[in-house]
C-alpha cells in the first residue's frame, strides 16, 4: 500500500465520522470544532494529491479565518442552549426540507456519475511549471476577469457590512492622553497627579455619592463626581461613620 | 541543485533523525529562553534574576518545569472537559509543526549524507507556517471558551480577533519577499538573498513583519489576551499543572518559530553575514547553524527588550493600528515593490526607475502633508463650533455636523 492510500484510509474514515458527528452534536461549538477538523483533513488530502497551494490556502482561509470568525460569533452570542423548535417564520420548515432534498439530490447525481479507480489525467502537465506557478498562470491570464469580478464583489460586501454597522462618531478633537498627563503634572498642584481619590467606603454604605474622608477627617470634594455636586446629590458621609467614635465636624475639629 | 531536491533524496533515517533533532532543539531552546528572558529582564530592571539553581541559575527553568508537572491538575466543574484537554495540545503541536520548513543550516554532511537541516521544503513553505499559526489560534480560543469562566472567554475572544487581524498584516508583509524571490519556498527565498538580505531591500516589509510577529505571538506590548491587570491570566486562567506548562511551552516555541521565520525571510537564514562567508569553510557548513542561531537569539533578545521597555497597548488602539496603519501601508508598499520589480524585469532604463522612486517619495511626502493639514482643519472646525455649553451630566461630544446644525437652529 502506498503512503498516499495509507493516508487516505486513515484520514477518510475520521473525516466522515467527524462530519456525521458534527450533525449530532448538542453544543454548537463542538460542531464547529468537528467542521474545522473536516476542513483540515480535506486540506491534507489536497496536499497529498499534489495541490499544495490549494491545501494550505484551505487551512489559512477556511479553518483559520472563516471558521474562526464563526467560533468567535458562537462564543460572543453564546449559542449553547438547545435551539427552540418553534417555527418563527411561517413555512420555513417546509422550505428548509425542500432545499435540503434538492441539494442532496444534486450531490447524489454528481457523485453517482463519478468513475472510481481511474488514473489521474493531466496532473503532471498542469504541475509541470510548478503548482503555484501553474495556478498563477491561470488566475492572472485566462480567468483574470472572473477573479477581479469576484474580488470586487467581496469588497463590496465587506464595505456594505461596514456601512450598515457604522455609527457616527464625534470628530471634535479630544485632548490627547499626553496633553492631559502633562496638564496633570504642570497644573497648580500635583496633589492629584496620581489620580483622584475614590468615593468613600463605609460599613453601612459605599455608594458613589459618599465622599471619602481626608486624613484630617474632612470629606474630600474630589472623591465624588462633579455632576453630583452640581445636582446637589452628594450625601453626608458623617451619618455613615460608626457610632461611639468622636464626631468630626466639617472643619476637621473633634 | 536547489535545496528542495537535496532534501528530497534523504533516506528515511535522516528524516527521522532531523525530526527528533528539531523537536529537541525547540524544547531545549524553550528552557534556555525562559532562563534567558528572566535574566535579561532582571538586568533591565536592576535585579539579579534566577541565579541559584545550577551555574548562573541555568537549570532554573528545568526545575520550574518539574515543579509545574508535579502540581495538582485541576479541571473546573464548569469546564467542557474534552475541549479543555484538547486546547493546550492543539496549541503546542501546531507551533512545533511550523519548524518543519525552516532551514537551520546550509548544506551539511550529516553522518555521510549530504543534506540540509530542514525537514521538508514545500513550494508553499511560508504559507504553511501561516497555516499552522492559524490553527494554533484554535488552542487559545478553545481554551478560553472551554474554561467556563468569564475572564478566559474574554481573553480567548481578544486573542482570536487580534491574531486574525495581525495575520493579515503578516501575510501581506510576505508578499514583498515572494515577489523578490519569485517563490514561496524557504529554500528559494534564502537563495534569492545571496547578494542582499531582504532586510535591506524590503525594509518596510521587515518592519511590518516584526511588529505583526509580536502581535501574533501575544507578547508584550501586545499581550492583551493575557493582560494580567485586566483579565487575570486571560485564556489560561483556569489551567494548571502540565496543561499550563503546555501553553507556556507553546508561547516560547512560537516566539522562536516566528524569529526563525523572520531570520529566513529577511536575514538570509543560515547564511553568514556579509564579509564572514569564509566561516562556512570551517566545520563543513555546520558553522551556518551558529549564524542562524545567533540571528534567532537576536530576535529573541528584541522580544525581551520590548517586554522590558513598553507598557501594554490599549485594545482599541492596538486594533486600530493593525487595520488602519499596518494593512494600508503594506498594500501601498506592495504596489511599489511590484512596480519596481516589473520595471527591472522588463529592462526599463535607470531614468525610469529613478523617476518612479522619486515620484513615490514625493507622493508619500504629499500624503503626509495632507494628513497634517486635515488634522489642523479638524481643529479649526472644532474651534468654529466653539466651546459647547457645559453639560450638567456627562455626555460624549456631538459630531461637528450635528453640532453645527444645532447652532443654526438656535
Amino acid at each position: 500500500m502506498s503512503g498516499e492510500s495509507a493516508l487516505f484510509w486513515v484520514l477518510a474514515p475520521l473525516a466522515v465520522l467527524a462530519s456525521v458527528a458534527m450533525l449530532f452534536m448538542k453544543k454548537a461549538v463542538h460542531s464547529a470544532i468537528l467542521l474545522a477538523w473536516v476542513m483540515i483533513t480535506l486540506a491534507i488530502f489536497y496536499i497529498a494529491l499534489e495541490a499544495p497551494f490549494l491545501g494550505i490556502v484551505q487551512i489559512v482561509v477556511y479553518t483559520g479565518a472563516v471558521m474562526m470568525l464563526f467560533l468567535f460569533i458562537l462564543m460572543l452570542v453564546g449559542v449553547d442552549s438547545s435551539d427552540s423548535l418553534v417555527e418563527k417564520i411561517k413555512g420555513i420548515r417546509s422550505v428548509a426540507i425542500f432545499t435540503a432534498l434538492a441539494f442532496s439530490l444534486t450531490l447524489i447525481t454528481f457523485i453517482a456519475r463519478a468513475e472510481l479507480g481511474r488514473p489521474s489525467v493531466g496532473l503532471d502537465e498542469a504541475n509541470s511549471g510548478g503548482n503555484v506557478e501553474g495556478l498563477a498562470q491561470y488566475l492572472f491570464s485566462d480567468y483574470v476577469w472572473a477573479f477581479e469580478v469576484i474580488s470586487a464583489l467581496l469588497i463590496t460586501a465587506a464595505l456594505g457590512a461596514m456601512v450598515l454597522a457604522h455609527s457616527e462618531k464625534s470628530d471634535v478633537a479630544r485632548t490627547s492622553q499626553r496633553a492631559r498627563s502633562i496638564a496633570r503634572f504642570r497644573g497648580k498642584s500635583i496633589a492629584t497627579a496620581a489620580g483622584l481619590p475614590g468615593s468613600g467606603v463605609y460599613a453601612r454604605n459605599n455608594a458613589l455619592d459618599l465622599p471619602a474622608l481626608l486624613p484630617d477627617g474632612k470629606p474630600s470634594d474630589l472623591s465624588t463626581a462633579e455632576v453630583l455636586h452640581r445636582r446637589g446629590d452628594v450625601a453626608e458621609s458623617k451619618s455613615y461613620q460608626l457610632e461611639g467614635l468622636p464626631k468630626i465636624d466639617d472643619e476637621g475639629n473633634k | 541543485m536547489n535545496s528542495a531536491s537535496i532534501i528530497l533524496d534523504d533516506p528515511t533515517w535522516v528524516i527521522v533523525a532531523k525530526g527528533v533533532l528539531v523537536f529537541a532543539l525547540c524544547v531545549v531552546l524553550t528552557l534556555l529562553s525562559v532562563w534567558g528572558e528572566r535574566r535579561i529582564v532582571a538586568r533591565m530592571q536592576m535585579r539579579m534574576g534566577p541565579n541559584r539553581v545550577g551555574p548562573f541559575g541555568l537549570i532554573q527553568a528545568l526545575a520550574d518545569g518539574v515543579k509545574l508537572a508535579l502540581k495538582e491538575d485541576i479541571i473546573p466543574a464548569a469546564a467542557d472537559r474534552a475541549v479543555f484537554v484538547i486546547a493546550p495540545i492543539i496549541s503546542v503541536t501546531t507551533c512545533f509543526m511550523a519548524f518543519a520548513v525552516i532551514p537551520l543550516t546550509g548544506e551539511v554532511n550529516f553522518f555521510g549524507e549530504q543534506t540540509i537541516m530542514q525537514l521538508t521544503d514545500l513550494p508553499v513553505g511560508v504559507l504553511y507556517v501561516l497555516a499552522t499559526a492559524s490553527i494554533g489560534v484554535y488552542g487559545i480560543v478553545l481554551a478560553g471558551w472551554s474554561s467556563g469562566s468569564t475572564y478566559p472567554l474574554l481573553g480567548g475572544l481578544r486573542s482570536s480577533a487580534q491574531v486574525i487581524s495581525y495575520e493579515i498584516a503578516m501575510g501581506l508583509s510576505f508578499v514583498g519577499v515572494f515577489i523578490y524571490a519569485g517563490s514561496m519556498s524557504t529554500g528559494d527565498i534564502i537563495a534569492a538573498q545571496s547578494t542582499w538580505w531582504n532586510v535591506v531591500v524590503l525594509f518596510p516589509s521587515f518592519a511590518i513583519y516584526v511588529i505583526s510577529m509580536v502581535g501574533e505571538t501575544n507578547r508584550a506590548p501586545f499581550d492583551l489576551a493575557e493582560a494580567e491587570g485586566e483579565l487575570v491570566g486571560g485564556f489560561h486562567t483556569e489551567y494548571s499543572s502540565l496543561k499550563f506548562a503546555l501553553f507556556f511551552l507553546a508561547e516560547y516555541v512560537n516566539i522562536i518559530a516566528v524569529s526563525a521565520l523572520a531570520t529566513t525571510l529577511f536575514l538570509g537564514g543560515p547564511s553568514a553575514p556579509p564579509g564572514l562567508g569564509f566561516t562556512s569553510a570551517w566545520l563543513g557548513g555546520w558553522f551556518s547553524f551558529i549564524w542562524f542561531f545567533l540571528k534567532v537569539l537576536a530576535f529573541f533578545f528584541f522580544f525581551v527588550w520590548l517586554r522590558g521597555t513598553l507598557p501594554r497597548l490599549r485594545y482599541d488602539q492596538f486594533m486600530k493600528f493593525g487595520w488602519k496603519v499596518l494593512i494600508p501601508v503594506n498594500v501601498a508598499w506592495i504596489l511599489v515593490v511590484a512596480t519596481l520589480r516589473l520595471l527591472t524585469q522588463q529592462g526599463a532604463s535607470q531614468f525610469v526607475i529613478a523617476g518612479f522612486t522619486g515620484a513615490v517619495v514625493l507622493a508619500v511626502l504629499g500624503a503626509m502633508t495632507i494628513y497634517d493639514r486635515s488634522k489642523i482643519k479638524a481643529e479649526e472646525l472644532a474651534n468654529q463650533v466653539g466651546p459647547m455649553p457645559e453639560p450638567s451630566f456627562p455626555v460624549p461630544a456631538l459630531p461637528t455636523s450635528l453640532a453645527l446644525k444645532e447652532k443654526e437652529g438656535n
